[in-house]
């Protein structure tokens, strides 16, 4: 028995993957199938879950809906829809904006002298040793009437005497982007400055020796090369942007609700875990299904992912 | 072509800064005239400021002091894109995102070539290398044989006056590196373009160039032919340098022309009509250099040479030679011998201790600086 097993390497591959194969089950296609079996029930009068076969919480993400104003069986509410739209555009316009931001940053810092690199880097890394939500908080403290904002413009625009009423930043689309954006910027930079960081030096040498200037140098080599790195940050931005309520709970008030909002309020303040999970699993489809087209045409920037 | 010399460095120095804040000079009022046409190697160790002579032709680099001249047109701060010189760098430095096809076709693309013209240019570059068939291949797929050929197809595709060669083979086995160096040569008589060559191999050196800079600390030691440099070199670091040599101490007696009487305590002898690679004096100490395999073993001195006695220390087979140390009067030689007759018998073989005569012919020698 153990001979055989010795010299079966597929048996031991298997026996290997054991302990992972297990997790994942534990940890992921149970609970996914836990999600998947509520999100069909429905919710009873005191908020328990019946379980059923029906498609209403899906039906209704979608815009069906029973109550109607001027009494007729059945109409389209946009409300989720929007919400969905909303949320999906957010996570776009923050990942665009973070590789924006991040690209020149990570492109200074691969080509600054060795030496200050690692003081560079350090820096990225800080803010991400304080607790997500404190973070959140200091933005809201920046933005709000009475915020550190209003008042240095304030001060600047009494100095030049302009009147000046405060703005209404707080709860705002503006003000959850700009907090998404901060969030999630280090997780752009550092794939990318690892890409730029591993392009040897003779090839930008080689680039110059064969007509290349800067500009065209930078077109034809360096973004090609770097662009392991983008996609994986890519996909480490935009996945959690899609999901995540905190930004937008803390910056947005009520006026910016998003998917992440939605769900967490359905089990939290509606208790009605059937739609909570419904709406879960849409947001993992619709996350699946731009990662999966974004991946075919990028791929998964595998080069970074194994450096 | 309008100058006699494809590049010119007028007392060029360039300046670096250590790591301790020191200023060294990496190269060190160097001044070469390389002919058009001409296949040059600078030659040295690690640190002799080869490679960064050749980076300042290339721009990668700009000297402190001096200055470069291609074409004998002065090049100031001419960025790389605008000099009519391609480098063929140690590491290749090929795209690896790009096909073999694009990556020579990309300098031709960066001069604003038509693309039936790029088509036409890189396939007669692929076939000039022998890679025509691989124009899809990506460098990756390729051995390191062929990424070096692409390197250098990419390189000449630019026509270039003059093409720079930073160690391009080192990262090859022996076998395909003699391979390539002959191929190389032959390519560069067929072009007639002018090659700077930087190696620190000496035999590479020897079997390519029309002429070799040998450079030391930043210096050029000596500027000359191969026979030259091997024949005749300047001082003890180029006699060492290149190929190997026996020293032995000793004092001009009498000069008579390039030829001189000199004393040497050694051999307890007074050698006559040894050449000087200098000007000498009288009463002068001087190094005699003497190399491996222009001492003779033998029964019998022929007229004219002088006969020794030493004592065999070690003995190596090497195959095609056999190396003798041998130790006369406390001075350690080096005699070469060619195995020039198939033997088996270990009793042929020179044995420890055991008493063997020396003969040179004086001729052969070379009276150096002490330094």
């Amino acid at each position: 028995m153990l001979q055989r097993f010795r010299e079966n390497k597929s048996m031991q591959g298997t026996f290997l993957a054991l302990p992972t194969t297990l997790w994942l089950f534990v940890l992921l296609i149970i609970p996914l199938f836990l999600t998947m079996v509520v999100s069909f029930g429905q919710r009873s009068p005191d908020g328990d879950v019946i379980y059923s076969f029906s498609f209403d919480n899906y039906a209704r993400l979608f815009g069906y809906s029973t109550d109607c104003p001027d009494g007729q069986a059945s109409c389209f509410d946009s409300l989720y829809v929007n919400i969905l739209s909303r949320s999906l555009t957010l996570a776009f316009n923050t990942t665009l904006i973070v590789i924006l931001l991040a690209y020149p940053l990570a492109y200074f810092i691969a080509r600054s002298h060795p030496n200050r690199r690692n003081m560079f880097l350090f820096m990225v890394l800080i803010p991400l040793w304080t607790n997500f939500v404190i973070r959140v908080y200091a933005w809201m403290m920046l933005l709000r009437k009475e915020g550190a904002i209003n008042i240095v413009i304030g001060w600047v625009m009494n100095l030049l005497n302009i009147p000046y009423t405060p703005l209404e930043m707080l709860y705002t689309p503006g003000a959850v982007l700009v907090g998404m954006v901060y969030e999630f910027l280090p997780f752009m930079i550092l794939p990318i400055y690892t890409s730029l960081e591993k392009i040897d030096n003779s090839l930008y040498e080689a680039a110059a020796d064969l007509g290349a200037n800067a500009f065209r140098t930078f077109l034809r080599i360096t973004l090609p090369l770097s662009m392991p790195g983008v996609v994986a940050g890519t996909i480490l931005v935009f996945i959690p942007v899609m999901g995540t309520f905190i930004v937008s709970d803390i910056l947005g008030g009520r006026q910016v609700i998003l998917v992440g909002n939605l769900i967490q309020r359905q089990f939290l303040d509606a208790r009605d875990p059937t739609f909570g999970s419904a709406a879960s699993l849409i947001l993992m489809v619709m996350t699946l299904i731009v990662t999966y087209f974004y991946t075919r045409k990028f791929g998964f920037g595998e080069e970074i992912i194994a450096a | 072509m309008t100058s006699e010399f494809a590049v010119e460095m007028r007392d060029v120095v360039k300046k670096f800064i250590t790591p301790e804040g020191n200023e060294l000079n990496a190269v060190d009022h160097v001044t070469m005239q390389i002919k058009n046409g001409e296949f040059f190697s600078m030659l040295g160790s690690s640190g002799c400021g080869k490679t960064t002579s050749l980076r300042m032709i290339a721009g990668f680099e700009w000297p402190t002091e001096g200055e470069v001249y291609i074409e004998g047109k002065s090049t100031g701060h001419t960025p790389p894109f605008q000099r009519k010189v391609n480098t063929v760098f140690q590491s290749y430095a090929l795209f690896q995102h790009m096909t073999v096809f694009q990556n020579i076709a990309f300098g031709l693309e960066m001069e604003g070539a038509k693309e039936s013209e790029i088509k036409k240019r890189v396939g007669r570059a692929l076939e000039m290398v022998q890679l025509t068939g691989m124009e899809r291949r990506r460098p990756r797929q390729l051995s390191g044989g062929q990424q070096q050929r692409v390197a250098v197809a990419r390189a000449l595709v630019k026509t270039p006056d003059v093409l720079l060669l930073d160690e391009p083979l080192g990262a090859l086995d022996l076998k395909l590196r003699k391979e390539m160096q002959l191929e190389l040569k032959a390519l560069q008589q067929q072009l007639g373009i002018t090659f700077i060559y930087v190696t620190h191999d000496q035999e590479e050196a020897l079997t390519m160039s029309d002429r070799i800079a040998v450079m030391s600390k930043g210096r050029v030691q000596q500027l000359a032919t191969p026979v030259e440099i091997y024949e005749r070199p300047v001082n003890k670091f180029v006699a060492d340098f290149i190929g190997e040599s026996n020293f032995l101490e000793g004092k001009i007696k009498h000069i008579s022309g390039n030829e001189a009487l000199v004393h040497i305590p050694v051999l307890n002898a007074e050698i006559r009509g040894m050449p000087m690679s200098n000007n000498f004096v009288n009463g002068e100490e001087v190094s005699v250099s003497i190399r491996p395999e222009k001492i003779r073993i033998a029964e019998q001195a022929a007229k004219g040479e002088g006969l020794f006695q030493a004592k065999v220390l070690t003995s190596v087979y090497i195959g095609s030679d056999t190396h003798v140390y041998a130790d006369l009067n406390g001075t350690r030689l080096k005699v070469m011998e060619q195995n020039r007759i198939s033997r088996l018998d270990p009793s042929s073989f020179y044995t420890k201790d055991q008493v063997i005569t020396l003969v040179f012919m004086p001729e052969n020698t070379l009276i150096l600086k002490k330094d």
